[in-house]
């Protein structure tokens, strides 16, 4: 039979962890959120619905939607094939690649930035050639898509690839003796098999794609309703209007909160669909 | 029409050849890591033999090793593999589980659901169809299961223990299942139940360590087996005949008393199973207590482990030395072979 290990702890059970590490997780679950409520109490809660519907306001979380959500969708079409081949292929060189495209996540965004724009830039790698097609990239809406995939896509093939290995492999091979195609294997057992992990990952690349700023300012710019996102425009703000900076970084704290617990809510966020999956 | 297949794999230290006609059931037996499960992987084409070839029906699996290469992907292959945990898609209905091998095929999603209707009702289990895999029982899932391997028209079924994760009360219902539809279809199972190789196998194989140690007609391989392992699995004293309401009616007239298997009825065939060490020997015939009395000329005695294997007629006994001491028994001596009809278990054959 299968044991099914249901993470977190019992109640009643035995936890074994000392009291001195709950004291040093309650100060760094203090260290977290003590500044969120700073920020909060400094709101102006007077002018708080004037200063998030200014129009340079609006112009800046809209962009910011839109950019996110076209980047997530980047990020799942491209990332979940990466993870397939990461989890499910050997080949030589498997594990540098894997480091090599994990990479974003250490590096800092604004080498990102620069990467990408002597990749895509008037006078890059590729630029040059779109730049005769009369396709510009830098210091456009596309560039500010790029630069949040680039930031985020990692965070959907780490999530996914360990889906994709804990789901195992024998389902697949099940469907293969009974006359299934690759492609109708991975459309019908495995892609619904790590579905909570896919959708865990694309949250976490939303949600890294909102908060990109580094990338996004050396790559694209920051030009109103064009390429100046929410972070962008905080950060503009913070120099002249304390005020309207809180505000907008309170909106953009509901917006994480928003998205963290919808998948929360719909369970899609937790990684696993039931003890099935552990087989 | 046939099955053959030869393989090698370095790795597992395994090289076999075998062959099945159409219609055969055999069953594999061996210790753990003997490379029974290595052998279905081969034949589904989960694994790549290092050299080899394999033909189902005309139609090469493998051709490895000596220049050439050719291999078939496991879904072209007709091999449907059956586990021992049901391997039910979790995301998908019973009966969509088992339209999966059709739709897999290309057929339509009505015809489709209609054959997988027709599988389960095959195995029992219509009234299953629009459950979720994690709302079936162990037993129940292995019989969706079965139709969901039987609806994918494989032309080599192959069988991984499949009995081997269920309680004693689902076990038997899915043997006499198997048992039906196994009966005209080339199938390959593997088991470590001297009872589901006699009750579904034509032909028995042996393997030990990456080898075929030992092969031939299931009876046979249980009553004198050759192999190291198949005779500490059997060595059992098998009776075959017709079952009767309290046992079994040999072949030759001889009445075995024992206990019926559930799925044994009477009036079909049979067999009796009962092991050595259940039969004591007397010079004399007993009287009382409801006992088989089997008299019977001795005509060979040799050493089994510990004790002494009594061979006499059909039957075998294991006794101490003491015992074969104060009877004197010795080939050509004439005794009665005792065993109670709780330690005889009658199985259909």
């Amino acid at each position: 039979m299968v044991v099914v290990h249901t993470a977190g702890r019992s109640r009643t059970g035995y936890s074994g962890i000392p009291a001195w590490v709950f004291v040093i997780a309650a100060v760094g679950a203090a260290f977290v959120l003590l500044p969120l409520a700073a920020m909060v109490a400094r709101v102006n809660w007077a002018q708080f619905l004037p200063l998030i519907t200014s129009e340079a306001s609006l112009d800046a979380l809209w962009l910011s939607i839109r950019t996110s959500a076209a980047s997530t969708v980047l990020c799942v079409v491209l990332g979940v094939p990466m993870a397939l081949v990461l989890a499910r292929s050997e080949f030589p060189g498997q594990r540098l690649l894997r480091s090599l495209a994990l990479l974003p996540l250490v590096l800092p965004p604004v080498v990102g930035g620069i990467a990408l724009l002597y990749t895509f830039g008037r006078q890059g790698l590729l630029g040059r050639y779109l730049e005769f097609a009369g396709i510009q990239i830098a210091f456009s809406t596309t560039a500010v898509v790029l630069a949040q995939t680039f930031v985020a896509l990692p965070f959907l093939v780490v999530s996914l690839e360990g889906a994709v290995r804990t789901a195992g492999h024998r389902y697949e091979a099940v469907a293969a003796t009974l006359g299934a195609r690759p492609s109708t294997v991975l459309r019908r057992v495995t892609l619904p098999l790590v579905l909570p992990g896919l959708a865990s990952g694309a949250v976490l690349s939303f949600a890294r794609s909102l908060g990109e700023f580094g990338a996004t300012l050396t790559f694209a710019g920051s030009l109103q309703g064009v390429t100046r996102t929410l972070p962008l425009e905080i950060y503009l703000q913070r120099e002249t209007d304390a005020d309207a900076a809180v505000a907008l970084s309170l909106v953009l704290v509901a917006v994480a909160v928003a998205v963290i617990g919808l998948s929360i809510r719909s369970g899609i966020g937790s990684g696993r669909r039931d003890g099935a999956l552990a087989a | 029409m046939s099955f053959e297949f030869s393989a090698r794999l370095e790795e597992r230290a395994f090289d076999v050849s075998l062959e099945l006609a159409p219609g055969e059931t055999v069953a594999i037996l061996g210790p753990n890591g003997a490379g029974k499960s290595t052998l279905l992987s081969l034949i589904a084409g989960l694994l790549r033999p290092d050299a080899g070839r394999a033909v189902l029906d005309g139609k090469v699996l493998f051709d490895v090793g000596s220049g050439s290469s050719d291999w078939r992907p496991p879904h072209r292959r007709g091999t449907a593999l059956l586990a021992q945990e049901a391997l039910l898609f979790p995301h998908l209905s019973v009966v969509d589980n088992v339209a999966f091998g059709p739709r897999s095929a290309g057929n339509s999603r009505k015809s489709s659901r209609d054959a997988a209707l027709h599988w389960l009702g095959e195995v029992g289990a219509v009234e299953l169809a629009e459950r979720r895999p994690a709302e079936l029982s162990g037993g129940q899932a292995q019989r969706v299961a079965v139709a969901r391997a039987l609806a994918a028209d494989p032309e080599l079924l192959l069988l991984d223990e499949p009995m081997a994760a269920l309680d004693v009360h689902a076990a038997p219902m899915l043997r006499s299942l198997f048992k039906r539809v196994l009966a005209g279809r080339r199938a390959l199972i593997i088991t470590h139940g001297v009872v589901d190789a006699l009750t579904l196998a034509d032909r028995v194989v042996v393997l030990e360590e990456g080898r075929i140690a030992e092969v031939g007609p299931t009876r046979q391989v249980l009553e004198q087996p050759r192999s190291h392992f198949a005779a500490g699995l059997a060595g059992l004293n098998l009776h075959t005949g017709v079952v009767v309401s309290d046992g079994l009616r040999g072949a030759d007239g001889l009445h075995v008393a024992g206990h019926l298997d559930p799925e044994a009825v009477p009036g079909q065939a049979g067999v009796a199973v009962f092991p050595p060490s259940a039969v004591s020997i007397f010079l004399e015939a007993p009287h009382g207590s409801p006992r088989n009395v089997f008299p019977a000329v001795i005509h060979h005695l040799e050493p089994h482990g510990d004790q002494i294997r009594v061979r006499a007629g059909g039957f075998m006994a294991d006794v101490t030395p003491a015992a074969v001491a104060d009877l004197a028994l010795e080939p050509g001596l004439r005794a009665f072979f005792v065993v109670k009809s709780a330690s005889v278990a009658v199985y259909p054959a």
